[in-house]
């Protein structure tokens, strides 16, 4: 299984990165081999819309899952789309967070904000 | 000048500053002239003019419309897409219309044609009379992300020749709806208050004017007597002040009431009377001078 968190930093050992579709890196971790690799967001600096490229750069990855913080609604229906499970991160490092969602301690992430179309950002 | 309308866009760094008030009753005082209420989200200028013989239009976007059926999967569509309102999951796009700017290229480069635009409903713009001033007010649909589709049709209504005066009542800030309204203006006036919070941004609408190479000019609002931050703002950037507009109970009770003060009070015809001929100077000199300042 393949599980992607948003970060930072590349390290396993920093914490998650508040945001989703701005993040500057995704982790995508392989459970089966307990590979990392680092995906560069490319949708990070976009003007709008960067959840949805944010989304489609992880359906395109491969990944089973995600454990973010928070996520917006349009992210949502992609990584769905995607059969992405989100999960909700808990405060501490990347490691720490694969380590409770291995352990079964991460619930679903169950509210997903609205976009914010160039009025918050 | 003469044959073409002199367009005056009104606008504030905030809301509630008194751009409404300003640009209503310049309409007013000038008799015969155009109002536009360019503040899509929440207009209100025609609470003051109750225009009669009113007219409504609907204002419509395009948006994609896709047959997942027609679709090969090569997802031209979604790389071309430079807003991201397209996605590609589950073997076909998905579309995000609030974040679509309505180019049409997904359709045009759909080598499977299975996307094609379709009109969508984003508003309306409404038009009528009071007295000699032709009101025209644009409503965004509530949900709606974007009200430029709406501004864009407003702006259409400006006459192309003629010499009454088209008065532009700007959405509050300085972002891209406040652009699309200034675009096309011969002059900007910049409606600030008495405060700190104020002159701040009345410094965010003087650095969009500037940007835009407008020539502009102040209208003080709610003067009292005591320190003017606003002022203090004009002064040291050099920003000619147009007009001052008292706090008063008087203006402050035919505001509330709807009612126009340029038309109700002496006094106030005759200060918004020389605000207008204020800004006519103004304008008259800049365009004289070929904008440059």
């Amino acid at each position: 299984m393949k599980i992607t968190i948003p970060m930072n930093e590349q390290t396993l050992e920093s914490g998650v990165c508040p945001s989703f579709g701005r993040a500057p890196y995704f982790l995508l971790y392989d459970t089966d081999t307990s590979e990392s690799q680092w995906i560069v967001n490319s949708a990070a600096e976009n003007a709008g819309g960067a959840g949805i490229a944010a989304a489609q750069l992880l359906a395109d990855s491969g990944a089973d899952a995600l454990i973010t913080p928070r996520c917006g609604e349009n992210a949502e229906k992609v990584l769905s789309g995607a059969k992405i499970k989100v999960y909700r991160a808990m405060d501490g490092t990347a490691k720490e967070n694969l380590e409770a969602l291995a352990a079964g301690k991460l619930s679903p992430l169950s509210e997903f904000h609205a976009g914010f179309h160039g009025h918050g950002g | 000048m003469a044959d073409k309308p002199l367009t005056v866009a009104v606008l504030s760094g905030k809301g509630g500053t008194g751009k409404t008030l300003v640009s209503v009753n310049l309409a007013a005082a000038a008799g015969d002239a155009v109002y536009l209420d360019c503040d899509v989200e929440e207009p209100n200028g025609h609470l003051f003019f109750k225009p009669e013989a009113a007219e409504e239009e609907t204002v419509a976007v395009k948006i994609p419309q896709i047959d997942a059926a027609l679709c090969t999967a090569c997802r031209k569509c979604v790389e071309f897409c430079a807003f991201h309102a397209l996605a590609f999951t589950g073997n076909h796009p998905m579309l995000f219309d609030e974040v679509c700017h309505s180019c049409g290229g997904c359709a045009l480069l759909c080598p499977a044609k299975a996307i094609w635009e379709t009109d969508k409903d984003v508003g309306t713009v409404s038009s009528g009379v009071s007295g000699g001033v032709n009101v025209f007010t644009g409503k965004l649909n509530i949900g709606e992300a974007s009200g430029i589709a709406v501004i864009k049709r407003l702006l259409s209504k400006i006459p192309k020749s003629g010499n009454r005066p088209v008065f532009i009542d700007c959405p509050p800030g300085s972002a891209c709806a406040v652009m699309e309204s200034i675009q096309d203006a011969d002059f900007c006036v910049l409606v600030a208050e008495p405060t700190i919070f104020g002159a701040h941004n009345l410094a965010m609408v003087y650095e969009l004017v500037s940007l835009f190479h407008k020539p502009f000019g102040a209208v003080l609002n709610k003067c009292q007597t005591g320190e003017n931050p606003s002022e203090a703002f004009c002064a040291e950037h050099r920003i000619p002040i147009l007009g001052r507009i008292p706090f008063d109970a008087e203006l402050g009770a035919l505001n509330s009431d709807g009612r126009i003060a340029a038309r109700e009070s002496e006094r106030y015809h005759a200060l918004f009377g020389s605000l207008l001929e204020q800004i006519g100077k103004e304008a008259r000199h800049e365009t004289a001078s070929d904008f440059k300042r």
